[in-house]
């Protein structure tokens, strides 16, 4: 087991060291100059030169990468062009925001996706069965911009349980959480229908797999089967798509973040893109990409809590 | 009082008749074996007895067991019956026990389950118990083993000591032993004929192979059809009177007949083969071991000559067979084909025939499509008479090549494995256990088949098989090879009947023989 753990980090220091390359190169390519963006289109050329100078764009590929991880690695992600403050700052507080509801919405999702499936697997074909294969089949196709806005209508707008949006800061806990409680169900939706449906199908596999036939001829019912011995099996497939799921909840809430007026790391870097500040955005996005490798790394090892097959031989 | 007595039992599946009429019974300490090809219903008489058996089944008449009747048994009664007095073993050992957790668990499971009263570590205790009475002994075989750390003949024991933890009265096994080597089946048939002995436990054993229950059944019966044909004892093959019986054992020491004499110059040269792959590194740096899976191997076949490889599982004659058809590199050594290296310009003088008559056809195409694709090797596509005569050859006819391959049977596909094998006239065909999957009534026809073809065309064959009995019947000269090696090689005759090696004299003394009729 340590030693698949360790191979495992070993993979991952690699791919963080591969993603720094990539990300670099990207924004490298990236066509404008964030010195004459932050100088405006009347900027005489050698205000501009001096400016460059100032942000340290003139320094070689190589000086300028280096400096670039050895002070993410010190906690040192730079200074935003048009912020004028430590990148580092400015994302610790959006991370307070984005992490939170990435978490609340996955929990949601595995809360609600778990039962469903499971339900959804035990009474196959029944109406149980068809009336969550069509409501997860809704939750797939229905936008959740859209669904987040019917949410802000009806309960904000009409019953008045939740603001519209906006985030009150964490000083309140109860209100915070109030306030990310629409945006996590928006969210969550799409994804616990994508994971109810892995689920059930994961479910129906294992259920007719050899050895639950070997279960019930020792004398255990269908239930006990499925609870004992076909979920540890069904969730090497369901823990595939957490994986996936999370990432995506972190990076991808770009949208509701938008809708609900949350300041968070999807607005942040949407906003840094289109004013070029570079250094933001490849921070952000080195930021979201470590995350998703350590998701990646802790869906690894749960494989391998699962699966003694991957464990390798002690 | 008898054991198990199934009375008129008739069995439909969503109002489709399976079985009708079964009757049969087992007393304790006796060993009933059931013998039927696929389709004949044993499987599902089998299951009937626990009442394991897919939605939709409907059964009537009567199963007795220890004087109940199952079948007006509540599913709860039912759950208390399976493990406790009905131990079940089954074919498959590589998926039928759970990868995710240890033998122990599941062995000390049954306990658990049936005697919920048991301490976790006194049914630790009695699984270890029954374990060790199966042949793993807790030394080398400790409860913390997971499924995927043994190999399947240790796997099966282990099933079998989940079916006997709780000494039931009666234990089934529906093909214990087919997909296991010959070696190992022998001896997982040895155990389950002690464990009869020594817990009196009545044994219903389930097979396709004649041979396998003729060596330890007390009792014979022979299903077809979702009927019991004909019962006896273990004088079957002398008492029978049932013309499928007689075509059955006929059919399962079928030889064909064969009047090809093979030429003296070779047709395949293999010299000095040596196939090594590369075992994951132990540690990131270390140089990774290999493993020589094919051992400095040298043999030849003559133009016309049928020649037999047998060997068990792992031994390395699935790599022998691949490198011969040019899909895998050698580490040392050389294969000729007509005097040329095997590649790409030869590949057209060698076909294969696979194991799989279901796996191996792409599901989509049409017969005429799959028969015409090794032309892809001439550069050019076949004509509708060579399709049709690739397929009459076979015995199908022309207008099965517009239908797909769901339509055909089992046996149907390998003569379409066999047409498209045939139909750019190559010299060789390598056969990888092309009859392995069949029943034996089929499996007959298709060996008089490939007979008939090799006379017919002058083919030479290279007939890889586990299945002893079945390369005696097709080979001039036979090869056995153990741990990468050639270990004996001869006339097939004078291999079967004076093995010289050690471990060829094993894998002879292991198989299963039908008694002389």
């Amino acid at each position: 087991m340590l030693r698949y753990a360790l191979k495992r980090l070993g993979s991952l220091a690699i791919s963080l060291i591969v993603a720094s390359l990539v990300i670099f190169a990207c924004i490298e390519v990236i066509p404008g100059d964030p010195a004459s963006f932050m100088l405006g289109i009347n900027a005489q050329p050698d205000t501009v030169a001096a400016l460059r100078e100032e942000l340290g764009l003139n320094a070689s590929l190589a000086t300028r990468y280096l400096s670039w991880v050895t002070g993410m690695l010190s906690g040192d992600f730079g200074t935003s062009y048009t912020y004028r403050s430590p990148v580092a700052e400015i994302i610790g507080d959006r991370l307070w925001i984005s992490l939170p509801l990435a978490l609340i919405a996955l929990g949601l999702t595995v809360l609600i996706a778990f039962p469903v499936g499971i339900l959804a697997a035990t009474k196959r074909g029944s109406w149980a069965d068809m009336s969550v294969m069509g409501a997860t089949q809704l939750g797939i196709a229905i936008p959740n911009f859209w669904f987040a806005m019917l949410m802000v209508l009806l309960f904000s707008i009409n019953l008045r349980w939740f603001s519209a949006g906006g985030f009150p800061g964490w000083e309140n806990p109860l209100a915070a959480l109030k306030a990310l409680t629409l945006p996590a169900i928006a969210l969550a939706l799409p994804q616990a229908s994508i994971l109810a449906r892995v689920m059930r199908s994961a479910l129906l596999d294992t259920l007719s797999e050899d050895y639950i036939r070997t279960c019930r001829a020792k004398g255990l019912t269908q239930r006990q089967a499925l609870w004992r011995h076909a979920l540890r099996n069904a969730m090497i497939p369901v823990l595939t798509i957490i994986g996936l799921q999370f990432s995506f909840l972190l990076a991808g809430a770009i949208i509701i973040e938008n809708v609900f007026y949350l300041p968070g790391l999807g607005r942040l870097v949407f906003q840094a893109i289109s004013q070029r500040d570079l250094i933001m955005v490849e921070s952000v996005v080195f930021l979201l990409v470590f995350a998703v490798i350590m998701v990646n790394f802790a869906v690894d090892l749960a494989y391998a809590w699962v699966d003694p097959r991957l464990r390798g031989r002690s | 009082m008898t054991l198990l007595s199934i009375e008129n039992l008739s069995l439909s599946i969503r109002g489709i008749p399976i079985l009708r009429d079964v009757s049969l019974s087992l007393n304790h300490g006796e060993i009933l074996g059931v013998i039927g090809e696929s389709g004949s219903g044993k499987s599902l008489t089998a299951f009937s007895v626990l009442q394991l058996l897919p939605r939709g089944t409907t059964c009537e008449g009567r199963i007795n067991l220890l004087g109940e009747d199952v079948l007006t048994k509540s599913e709860k009664a039912l759950c208390a019956m399976r493990g406790r007095d009905v131990g079940m073993v089954f074919q498959e050992p590589m998926t039928a026990l759970n990868p995710v957790q240890t033998i122990g668990a599941q062995v000390a499971e049954t306990i658990l389950i049936h005697e919920p009263q048991t301490s976790k570590v006194d049914a630790m205790e009695r699984a270890a118990h029954a374990l060790t009475r199966c042949g793993l002994p807790q030394d080398r075989f400790p409860l913390g083993r997971y499924p995927h750390e043994m190999s399947g003949g240790q796997r099966q024991r282990v099933v079998i000591a989940m079916a006997i933890a709780l000494q039931p009265k009666l234990l089934i096994a529906d093909e214990p032993t087919t997909a296991l080597d010959v070696t190992t089946q022998a001896e997982i048939l040895d155990l389950l004929a002690r464990l009869v002995r020594e817990d009196d436990m009545g044994l219903m054993l389930i097979s396709h192979d004649l041979a396998v229950v003729s060596d330890m059944a007390h009792r014979i019966a022979i299903m077809r059809n979702g009927e019991v044909v004909e019962e006896g004892g273990a004088d079957l093959h002398r008492t029978m009177t049932h013309p499928y019986t007689k075509a059955l054992f006929a059919a399962s020491s079928h030889q064909p007949e064969r009047n090809a004499s093979p030429e003296d110059t070779p047709l395949l040269e293999v010299n000095d083969a040596i196939r090594d792959y590369t075992l994951p590194r132990k540690s990131l740096f270390g140089s990774a071991d290999t493993f020589r899976a094919v051992n400095d191997v040298s043999f030849q076949i003559k133009r016309g000559e049928s020649l037999g490889l047998v060997g068990e599982s792992g031994c390395g004659k699935s790599t022998l067979t691949r490198a011969i058809l040019g899909l895998e590199p050698l580490q040392g050594g050389t294969i000729l084909l007509d005097g040329q290296p095997v590649g790409p310009q030869v590949r057209r003088k060698m076909q294969v025939v696979f194991q799989d008559p279901y796996g191996s056809f792409n599901p989509r195409h049409k017969v005429a499509r799959l028969v015409s694709e090794p032309f892809h090797l001439l550069g050019r596509k076949a004509t509708d008479a060579e399709i049709d005569e690739a397929l009459m050859s076979v015995g199908l006819t022309p207008a099965d090549k517009t239908k797909y391959i769901h339509e055909f049977s089992g046996g149907q596909r390998q003569r379409i494995a066999i047409a498209r094998a045939l139909i750019i006239k190559p010299e060789l065909i390598v056969l990888d256990e092309a009859v392995s999957a069949l029943d034996v009534s089929i499996r007959a026809q298709i060996l008089d088949l490939l007979a008939d073809l090799s006379d017919r065309f002058g083919l030479t064959y290279l007939f890889i098989s586990h299945d002893l009995s079945v390369v005696r019947a097709i080979t001039d000269r036979c090869l056995v090879m153990q741990s990468g090696k050639i270990v004996e090689e001869g006339p097939t005759e004078r291999l079967f009947t004076a093995p010289a090696h050690p471990y060829t004299q094993t894998l002879i003394a292991a198989a299963p023989t039908l008694p002389e009729s």
